[in-house]
């Protein structure tokens, strides 16, 4: 298969029309220097996946990715951004400089080339059928409840965990009340 | 389609992410990249799930459990940034070295 | 609302195909509707928690309606089962895990029926009672939720038909007793007492889980009945097993029922509320251990299932109802003394179930409850008046408290056993089955008992004797003033003294057997020695002990012992109140071993304190110390240790002629702090970037070979 085969694929195309911004966005996420659009450009990037998710008909992870990513994740960042009062213009110390930056590039594309390099030669030119129908939702249901029910619970008492977490660490701090005799 | 070129992209974001981990000061900033690394899991996990046409879905499923744990974990994080914020006035991680003392 | 309405039809038609029943017909609808009497309270505490508050009587009200409820529908099954006979199993599958059926149900034979009637009717009478006593308390309603809960665990543990429902009511009461005992936890020592509770119990229970799977897993169910069926079978290799299932089981059973080296929680229980204590020890947690046996009985009574297990049950009792009514008698609490006399009395019941008497010992624990109930509802009536807990601050209340009086000497002929009192029969009952047990059985242990229960009669009689006098007779010597409770207090007690001095003529050997059908009714036969006439030999032997006891007591600790006390000092008579009662307890236990020995409570307490809880607890928070100081802390401590007492080493020798060693020690350190710092930065980035080249590293390695 060549290049030429592959492109003659319309699926290749929307793939691309979808994977080419997702990834420029994440990109702009880590190099972005006003804080506020690397953050709206975390919207794209994960809009972009939620999509892509949705071309291999996986339905329901596509749009959990909307709502809880984008509804509220995104949220939270610019929460976040707004109270630890970060600067909203251009600002040129949100990375580090670039005698740090050029070793962690050096770093990820090592680690893009080893992963790339072992995807290469195990799967070779193996195609993915394209689904012809959406997962159902309920199926994943059924799912999650018989045979990954465990590891639901235990994802339950992460959150309940991180629910109580987070409540303790974001409480201001105050002086021990004087107990009852 | 191949099967590839969705491990690829899901290695290629995971890697930026990485540098964006690697060299983002501002610790929001650090927590974004790391949704980026965990959105790029979840690309691979999907993927693969077709791939295999699984009948338990166990990639949709595990794409699932890392959403809820990536939520948790941004929770967590904003919640320890403030705290830190709150503590030193600066959300820099680079002053965040107390660990060598 | 139509969709609850659906749901709930859904579940009763579930419970309906699903309810598997043993023995139809027997009981009739009375039995078949018994699951109410563990479910209404288990419901009615979590109605409380949650509307408790709005409720009339803030949460009193639905307690008491419940246990009035329980009370009403034990009386009726007992009443059923005295004319019909009740044997009555029901199970629902709730599901499976392998070959083994997880169950909830409900039993219903005379066994069960005895603890429902117990728990509704002392129960009752505790929560009525409760609403005077705890008037005014903070956490009123909370108390009464957990209470509820308390005895509807309790009704869960008995009414169950299998393991798994037996050990969700034995930890259920043993969650809602911590919850009791701590109830007033804004007192150290309260919360102690709590875990103290707590953690003895888990000691104990932990060896019931190995003894109900070991004896599970070897019969192939989790079910009792079907347990003994297979057992009298001979299709099960419990045989193999069973001395160790039933020595399991059997520890567990003393850690409720505070048997001798377990103990030391029941004593510290005391911290809670009078009205948990009354309840605690008169038809909830201690009796759960008796009750346990009882229930495995068909299992304990057979040597070829059981081996030598019997013999060791009777010596745990007859260890326990010696020693600890010892302890007694050196108690200034007068809960406490109460609180020592209940494990006494419960190492008699132990002790009976041990030599093969299952209805004497059961028929101890009957009328014990009413007995024990009434008199620790008496003390806490006393404590309400005098505000104190130490008998060193009573004296002289038969003036104040007439009522209280009269209610407690009753329970107190009830425990010593006077006759006509219920002690005196049941007690009596027990001593005849140890003595009978020992004439056909030559052991030593049989003999033992026979002795040692004696000499626990003897005991009961003395310490109770020394209560009364130090606490109504005598002199006043508290600060606060005295005054009777108020009628929703006294009526209980009146109501429970009626039951102490009647509850006995239900098995009067030879005259009336009410009692012994009543608790013979089980699936299985029962095998025990049946009294056709009191034994009037060891009558004459018990009855002359406990009066001479009684008499000492008095002599040593009534109203002519200040004058005792003045004749042999010489003093004048005008003693201050703590002196008094100091001065009488050092007159009387000079003994020198003995004393120090009892007031140490053997220095048990002390070994379990030393030996267990330190050591355990020690070295761990020792290790996270020592974790912190030197680990966590290890590089700069160490430069700076180093370098600090290298240079206080150096300039206690000579300031100016080791300059220069001071110089290069202190550099050196620096040096190599300085040296190892650049590789541990102390960022964050740099570690991820760190272990993500190392990633990079092994997977290429892993890719290419």
């Amino acid at each position: 298969m060549t290049i030429g085969d592959w492109l003659t694929e319309a699926a290749n195309w929307v793939f691309l029309f979808l994977a080419v911004p997702t990834f420029v966005a994440s990109l702009m996420v880590v190099s972005s220097k006003n804080v506020v659009r690397a953050v709206l450009y975390l919207v794209i990037a994960l809009g972009g996946s939620a999509a892509l998710f949705l071309m291999l008909g996986s339905e329901f992870v596509g749009w959990t990715i909307v709502l809880v990513y984008i509804g509220a994740v995104i949220i939270l960042f610019l929460i976040g951004i707004m109270i630890t009062r970060a600067p909203l213009t251009k600002s040129v110390d949100l990375s580090h400089p670039i005698s740090a930056r050029a070793p962690a590039a050096l770093l990820s594309v090592l680690l893009f080339g080893v992963m790339a390099w072992a995807v290469v030669q195990s799967f070779g030119l193996e195609t993915i059928p394209f689904p012809d129908e959406a997962t159902s939702t309920g199926e994943i249901g059924v799912s999650i409840f018989t045979l990954w029910v465990v590891p639901f619970e235990v994802m339950s008492f992460v959150l309940l965990a991180a629910l109580i977490g987070g409540i303790a660490l974001a409480r201001r701090d105050e002086a021990p009340a004087e107990r009852q005799p | 389609m191949t099967i590839i070129q969705w491990i690829l992209l899901g290695s290629a974001m995971f890697s930026v992410g990485l540098y964006g981990v690697l060299t983002r000061r501002n610790a929001v900033l650090v927590l974004a990249s790391v949704e980026i690394m965990l959105s790029a899991v979840n690309i691979n996990l999907v993927a693969f799930d077709t791939y295999l046409a699984d009948p338990a879905f166990t990639g949709q499923i595990f794409a699932l459990f890392v959403i809820a744990l990536a939520a948790a974990e941004v929770g967590i994080g904003i919640a320890i940034v403030l705290m830190i914020f709150r503590n030193r006035h600066s959300a820099d991680v680079d002053e965040l070295d107390l660990m060598r003392y | 609302m139509p969709a609850v309405v659906a749901e709930l039809s859904r579940v009763a038609v579930f419970l309906q195909e699903n309810v598997e029943q043993i023995d139809a017909g027997d009981g009739g609808w009375l039995a078949a509707y018994a699951w109410l009497i563990p479910v209404v309270p288990m419901i009615v505490a979590f109605l409380i928690l949650f509307f408790g508050k709005y409720s009339p009587w803030k949460g009193w009200g639905m307690a008491t309606a419940a246990l009035g409820f329980v009370a009403v529908y034990g009386t009726a099954l007992a009443v059923a089962n005295l004319r019909d006979g009740i044997i009555a199993e029901f199970s629902v599958n709730i599901g499976d895990v392998g070959t083994f059926a997880i169950e909830w149900g409900w039993v219903v034979d005379g066994l069960s029926i005895l603890m429902f009637f117990l728990v509704g009717v002392v129960g009752f009478l505790v929560f009525v009672y409760a609403n005077g006593y705890m008037k005014g308390d903070a956490r009123y309603t909370w108390f009464f939720a957990s209470f509820t809960l308390f005895a509807g665990g309790m009704l869960v543990l008995v009414s169950a038909p299998n393991f798994i429902q037996l050990i969700v009511g034995w930890e259920l009461v043993g969650v809602s007793s911590y919850l009791l005992i701590g109830h007033y936890w804004e007192d150290m020592d309260n919360i102690d007492a709590a875990n103290k509770a707590f953690m003895t119990n888990k000691v104990a229970d932990a060896a019931l889980f190995i003894g109900a799977v070991i004896m599970s897993l070897s019969a192939g169910t989790f079910q009792f009945s079907e347990i003994f069926t297979r057992m009298i079978d001979g299709q099960t290799v419990l045989a193999q097993f069973g001395f160790w299932a039933g020595l399991a089981i059997f520890i567990g059973a003393m850690g409720k029922s505070a048997q001798f080296p377990f103990h030391v929680w029941l004593p510290d229980a005391m911290a809670g509320p009078t009205p948990v204590s009354a309840l605690m020890h008169a038809a909830t947690m201690v009796t759960a251990g008796v009750y346990l046996i009882a229930r495995l009985f068909p299992f304990y009574q057979l040597p070829e299932f059981s081996g030598s297990m019997r013999t060791i049950i009777v010596v745990v009792g007859a260890v326990t109802l010696l020693f600890m009514g010892l302890l007694a008698i050196v108690q200034d609490d007068i809960k406490r003394v109460l609180a020592y006399s209940t494990v006494s009395q419960l190492g008699y019941m132990v002790a009976a179930l041990g030599v093969g008497a299952y209805t004497a010992g059961l028929f101890h624990l009957f009328t014990h409850a009413f007995f024990k109930a009434l008199l620790f509802l008496a003390a806490g009536s006393i404590i309400h008046a005098v505000h104190s807990n130490n008998m060193s601050d009573m004296g002289g209340l038969r003036k104040y408290m007439p009522v209280t009086f009269w209610t407690f000497l009753i329970g107190t002929a009830a425990l010593v056993g006077i006759f006509p009192f219920a002690g005196f029969w049941s007690k009596d009952e027990i001593i005849a089955s140890a003595y009978f047990n020992a004439s056909n059985n030559p052991e030593f242990a049989a003999w033992f008992m026979v002795v040692l229960s004696i000499v626990g009669a003897f005991i009961t009689a003395f310490y109770m004797a020394r209560v009364v006098s130090l606490t109504f007779f005598g002199t006043y010597l508290g600060d606060a003033k005295p005054h009777e409770s108020p009628a929703i207090m006294t009526v209980p007690l009146v109501a429970l003294a009626a039951a102490a001095t009647t509850a006995g003529l239900l098995n009067i050997p030879g005259l009336t057997e009410v009692f012994t059908e009543w608790v013979t009714t089980r699936a299985f036969p029962i095998v025990e020695h049946h009294f056709t006439e009191p034994e009037y030999f060891l009558i004459a032997i018990v009855t002359p002990v406990v009066l001479l006891s009684l008499f000492i007591g008095w002599r040593l600790f009534g109203p002519s012992s200040e004058l005792h006390y003045t004749s042999t000092s010489g003093e004048a008579a005008d003693v201050s109140a703590p002196e008094r009662s100091v001065a009488v307890e050092r007159d009387t236990f000079r003994i020198p071993v003995l004393y120090p020995l009892l007031e140490n409570k053997y220095y048990i307490d002390d070994l379990y304190m030393n030996g267990i809880v330190r050591p355990t607890m020690g070295p761990i928070a020792d290790a996270t110390l020592w974790v912190d100081m030197n680990v966590v802390d290890a590089v700069p401590n160490l430069t700076a240790g180093v370098a600090k007492h290298a240079a206080a080493a150096v300039g206690v020798i000579d300031d100016n002629a080791v300059d220069g060693v001071y110089n290069v020690a202190g550099a050196t350190t620096g040096a190599i702090g300085g040296f190892l710092r650049q590789f541990f930065p102390g960022r964050v980035q740099q570690y991820v970037a760190l272990s993500f080249a190392g990633v990079v590293i092994f997977a290429a390695l892993f890719v290419i070979f």
